[in-house]
């Protein structure tokens, strides 16, 4: 190892790219020792928590999309369901079915960008999905096309893909139209196959060494693979209400990052968050076709190797397809959802639902007037931010024999295992390792 | 623009990535643009960055720290045409609100703690800083306005884009009036076409996402609804989003919050 220390001093990359928004890494070595990661995140002060407070309960879900536009459904379900728990309502049986169809879309949508445009390129040696498409157009044009059907569910339920306008608290603006719906399930159909297909790729890429210590966190449900309820779970046996979520988990500030960091409590440990996590937590649950396919890949819990996420994407793609073929099969015998009427009164609400990237948490505090008072946001990526670190920490030693470029991409690679959400938590982000120099 | 493919840059600021996600939901067009046009620089979408100067450059996110203001300084001279992308670049966002610190009543009666808001730097709109060739609105953008966009920057022609109100899109696809019919406060009078009218077809009010319409008059139409009942509180609100900087909006939001609540007993 120690032969050939001083063959690259610095790597350096103005910016990570194929990732949500922007941000920096900057990993310090001394000899083959890794002396300090940092990931550094300098969130543009947007202040959502700030702006909310004396806005009426109504606009919540509208303002709370506009902090990613990757995942807005998930900020508009977290949001929606806490605001209905303060207000101590409930919304009825085909609501709670949609919702859950809206968020299928927003996760086909998010997983199949980033398996072929961000993530897979990464496996197969191209710097972007259009390149890879010069070579590989059909597989490209696939991905594509299961990232449009995505997006046309998102549109017929929300009205849009991209900061839908149909979700409100206490149900849907409008019921979605049936027979459109319906008329996508060839469509969905095709999706579903094209999961498959695209698990079995994704299985056969090479994946780099790398092991998840710490516990993984997910919601967990017993009845459904989890998107909009559940309890907070973790791999280690934890498991509670959300409206404990607080007393498990803190936030820590740092000193090189504007957002924070999460913890688990007491012990003060990086925990994971997302695709891997759920997969671990809710393999039982996920419904049987998705489980068939994961079953033949030969492909189950524990998974603690985070390159094999686009595994659980790929598999999780599919369940979004099979959960949206069913839900829309129930559709038409269901009664119309109902679009309740909100009480005025003084609460606290918190909720938590699974963003393509992991679980995000909601808390707010309304008053008497249907103002909200107080609100707490705890985004998939900030809770994963101690844990990238972590894991570059540990991954890190294994690349330094490679050339500069080569060690520099597998890092980047890595970050991409979590398919963080910069513009949720942070804004600039360029990739620098240095080393000390040799005495 | 030379014999070559025309190059593309895609650069964010402060916003939420919705409006460059747009450009990757153009998904039966990327791959021909891709072939059309040279994407140069877009750092969500691909590793390679090519060098500048760029024929196009597309702009998303609001300036709200210095390094971004000395950012968007250089970005201009490296781009020949540069368009802003959505409600962010074009009008500050909704981040935007922070800069309101200076009306003390609006952000006392309406808004955070003021101590809080002072403390915050502001977010402004990419043109408050240098010179825009072309604003595409939304928030997000539309995606056929944006293929649209694209096609005429192609054809080397300026771009065009209706400044018509969201009611001329309601009429076109039919939707029963929700002001009219429901009472309900609604923005698309005031508020310029290219969402295709959605949120009255989904029946709930226009929420301005496409920012003000040419020769907009929110303060008469502000002054028609609380004639109508309506407390002035929501509609300051509902001109306080992600266009809440735009002149016209914000002057509207101002001189609403400074006037006594309840409904209008008359006009003015």
């Amino acid at each position: 190892m120690s032969a050939d220390t001083n063959r690259f001093q610095t790597i350096q990359v103005q910016a990570l790219t194929r990732v949500e928004g922007e941000g920096a890494l900057r990993v310090e070595l001394d000899g083959d020792r890794v002396k300090h990661v940092e990931l550094n995140i300098y969130e543009p002060p947007r202040f959502f928590e700030r702006l909310l407070r004396g806005r009426e309960i109504r606009e919540v879900p509208d303002i709370v999309a506009r902090i990613c536009g990757i995942c807005p459904v998930a900020y508009q379900m977290s949001a929606a369901h806490a605001l209905e728990k303060a207000l101590g309502v409930e919304v009825d049986a085909t609501t709670r079915l949609l919702r859950r169809l809206l968020y299928c879309g927003e996760w086909i949508e998010s997983h199949a960008l980033h398996i072929y445009l961000l993530h897979a390129p990464d496996f197969l040696g191209y710097e972007s999905g259009l390149s890879m498409a010069a070579d590989h157009r059909e597989v490209v044009e696939r991905g594509l096309e299961m990232k449009r059907i995505g997006n046309e569910l998102l549109e017929i339920l929300g009205g849009r893909a991209i900061h839908p306008i149909n979700v409100t608290v206490g149900g849907f603006y409008r019921a979605p139209d049936r027979q459109r719906l319906k008329d996508l399930l060839p469509q969905l159909e095709w999706g579903l196959e094209a999961a498959m297909h695209t698990a079995e790729l994704v299985a056969g890429f090479d994946f780099p060494e790398s092991t998840i210590e710490h516990a993984q966190v997910a919601l967990k449900h017993s009845e459904e693979y989890p998107m909009n309820h559940g309890e907070v779970a973790s791999t280690d046996g934890l498991i509670i209400p959300v409206e404990k979520y607080d007393q498990h988990f803190a936030e820590r500030h740092v000193r090189h990052s504007t957002a924070l960091h999460s913890v688990r409590l007491p012990e003060e440990t990086p925990y994971l968050v997302g695709p891997l996590a759920r997969f671990n937590l809710a393999y039982d649950q996920l419904p049987p076709r998705s489980r068939r396919l994961a079953e033949s890949l030969g492909f189950a819990p524990p998974v603690t190797n985070n390159f094999r996420s686009i595994i659980v994407r790929a598999i999780e793609t599919a369940c979004a397809y099979e959960e949206a073929i069913r839900i829309i099969g129930q559709y038409p015998s269901a009664p119309p959802p109902r679009l309740l009427k909100l009480p005025q009164r003084a609460g606290r609400g918190c909720h938590a639902t699974e963003a393509p990237r992991g679980l995000l948490y909601h808390c707010y505090e309304v008053d008497q007037r249907g103002c909200i008072e107080a609100a707490t946001i705890i985004p998939p990526t900030s809770q994963n931010q101690a844990q990238i670190e972590h894991d570059l920490k540990q991954f890190v030693p294994s690349v330094l024999d490679l050339p500069q470029d080569e060690a520099t991409r597998r890092c980047e690679q890595l970050i991409r295992n979590y398919d963080p959400c910069i513009s949720c938590a942070t804004h600039f982000l360029s990739f620098k390792i240095e080393r000390s120099k040799q005495p | 623009m030379t014999a070559q493919r025309p190059t593309l840059a895609v650069f964010k600021l402060a916003s939420c990535d919705g409006c460059q996600l747009t450009i990757l939901d153009c998904e039966r067009e990327l791959l021909a643009i891709a072939e059309r046009i040279e994407i140069a620089y877009f750092l969500e979408a691909r590793t390679r960055t090519l060098e500048g100067p760029y024929d196009i450059g597309l702009v998303e996110g609001s300036i709200t720290t210095e390094h971004d203001a000395e950012r968007i300084r250089q970005i201009r001279s490296r781009c020949k045409t540069l368009i802003t992308i959505g409600a962010c670049a074009t009008a500050g966002g909704i981040q935007s609100l922070r800069n309101w610190a200076d009306v003390d009543e609006f952000v006392r009666q309406v808004y955070a703690s003021p101590q809080y808001i002072q403390t915050l730097a502001t977010s402004t709109p990419v043109s408050d800083h240098v010179p825009v060739d072309f604003e595409l609105r939304g928030c997000p953008i539309d995606k056929k306005q944006l293929l649209m966009l694209i096609v005429d920057l192609l054809a080397g022609k300026q771009p065009r884009i209706p400044r018509y109100s969201v009611c001329i899109e309601c009429k076109l696809r039919h939707t029963v009036c929700v002001a009219v019919a429901r009472g309900v406060a609604c923005l698309g009078p005031v508020t310029q076409a290219g969402c295709d009218a959605i949120c009255p077809a989904y029946a709930r009010e226009c929420f301005g996402c496409h920012g003000p319409k040419e020769s907009a008059n929110p303060l008469s139409l502000a002054e028609h609804y609380r004639e109508r009942h309506h407390d002035p509180r929501p509609l300051v609100h509902l001109l306080s989003n992600f266009n809440a900087a735009a002149p016209e909006f914000r002057q509207t939001a101002a001189r609403l919050q400074s006037a006594p609540s309840g409904p209008a007993q008359g006009a003015n």
